[in-house]
């Protein structure tokens, strides 16, 4: 029997070393894999990589990694909003790297990395300053700038339900990444709102397939001690 | 010098979006373009963080925290609308399925060139967006913007100086004195607003502009 399922966030978690390289699904707030995040603080790694469209938001989720100092490096779209201001110290202390990339090439980057792309060629960006010094080409008329995949050694990403295959669906633009990010890691954590037992989600309506994802933690029924209360009772569903 | 509110700019460019145009509105000034929509047209409204036949915002108390627009905000969903990730929702603009996209910019050139993500200034901490994406990606692009800034210079510029967002992808620059046409041969007036000469924004912007 295959189970992805962990027993908690902090067990999905804990083979995460500093320095490596983290996909964080979400797009501000929605879809951020917050419980994940904070199971990422108390593991304790550092000098981590981030990909993730901004550079958190208010006090929680990424915010809270970035004030933590736990992040070497952020890959995003839009660090810059009103409530960044964990990003916007660290980097005016000079302590965090950036790296600035459109946001539809960073959905296509890390698209690629999941395809198995060796390089895209994207009309986004020629001409511009975020294209300097980067390799381009016509083709049919039309200016690309050459962009290499962006892989990462773990996703973690937000799901609305799971099974213990690792099926996914999301819930409205909490969607956005998540499907991307799975693809194109080492190790994709999905956290879910449920836990469901196989044959639960509609196979028509599976938005990310479980090859795509090695560990699933159910949220809705962490409780104070981190277990994942859920994951039995989706066992005993399925043999109902 | 008579000028249009921003309402007003707003509501003159929801007059040429045609019934069935998928249509991505900008952060700021763009987005109100929503509000003057007509109720008996149907047009699509694309939010590029996944969302498709994107509906005003909840009542206060029914917001959603994972239904959201592009600027952050909560939204709704009308009915027939849909969801979809990150990599669909920028294949829309740059696949060329976009039919128009509504920004602000801090300067457009005479040619179409946009400036609208960086004013260059070396301690500001940069930021883009899905800004480059939509310049290149829409079939018509469309700057709403004020045409002077508040020191007075014209944003509509014989070649910008601010940091480009995309290159010869602004096709239509509605301000609060008349609606521009960019292009190849240079800028054009469509039109303007009543009481305006076209002698006036030749002053205003320098340049040799005729009508259309």
């Amino acid at each position: 029997m295959i189970d992805k399922s962990q027993s908690s966030c902090a067990t999905a978690v804990a083979d995460i070393t500093d320095g490596a390289t983290v996909m964080i699904g979400g797009f501000g707030t929605a879809g951020m894999p917050d419980e994940l995040i904070q199971a990422l603080i108390d593991h304790g790694a550092r000098e981590l990589t981030i990909i993730n469209n901004n550079a958190g938001n208010g006090d929680t989720g990424l915010a809270a990694l970035i004030a933590n100092k736990r992040v070497r490096k952020v890959v995003c779209s839009f660090p810059r909003q009103s409530d960044s201001w964990h990003f916007d110290a660290a980097y005016q202390a000079s302590e965090i790297e950036l790296e600035l990339v459109p946001q539809g090439n960073l959905a296509a980057r890390i698209h690629a990395a999941g395809s198995g792309l060796g390089a895209i060629f994207t009309p986004t960006g020629y001409g511009t300053q975020l294209a300097q010094g980067k390799e381009t080409r016509e083709i049919n008329g039309r200016h690309y700038v050459l962009e290499y995949p962006i892989h990462a050694d773990f996703a973690l990403i937000k799901a609305h339900r799971g099974d213990r295959w690792g099926n996914l669906v999301y819930r409205k633009a909490a969607r956005n990444f998540g499907p991307l990010m799975a693809m194109a890691a080492r190790c994709t954590i999905a956290q879910v709102g449920e836990l469901v037992p196989l044959g639960g989600l509609d196979p028509e309506a599976v938005v990310t397939p479980g090859i795509f994802v090695q560990r699933v933690v159910a949220i809705g029924g962490c409780g104070p001690d981190g277990a994942a209360r859920t994951t039995a009772a989706a066992a005993q569903g399925e043999d109902q | 010098m008579n000028r249009l509110s921003r309402e007003q700019m707003a509501a003159r460019v929801a007059r040429d979006i045609p019934e069935g145009a998928y249509v991505n509105l900008g952060i700021g000034l763009p987005t109100q373009v929503a509000n003057h929509l007509p109720a008996d047209k149907e047009i699509f409204l694309q939010s590029e963080n996944g969302l498709l036949g994107m509906g005003p915002a909840p009542a206060p108390g029914q917001e959603d925290p994972d239904l959201i627009n592009a600027g952050k905000q909560p939204v709704t969903l009308l009915t027939g609308g849909a969801y979809f990730h990150h990599a669909d929702s920028f294949a829309m603009m740059r696949g060329g399925h976009l039919d128009i996209c509504v920004l602000g910019a801090f300067q457009v050139s005479q040619h179409g060139d946009l400036a609208n993500w960086s004013t260059g200034a070396p301690d500001a901490i940069p930021a883009v967006g899905g800004a480059m994406d939509l310049a290149i990606g829409a079939k018509q692009v469309f700057v709403l913007m004020e045409l002077l800034t508040r020191q007075g210079q014209s944003k509509l510029v014989p070649e910008c100086t601010y940091p480009l967002t995309g290159l010869r992808c602004v096709s239509r620059v509605y301000t609060d004195v008349g609606v521009f046409a960019a292009g190849a041969d240079g800028a054009t007036v469509i039109e303007l607003v009543e009481g305006v000469s076209l002698e006036q924004v030749r002053q205003l912007t320098g340049l040799p502009l005729t009508m259309a």
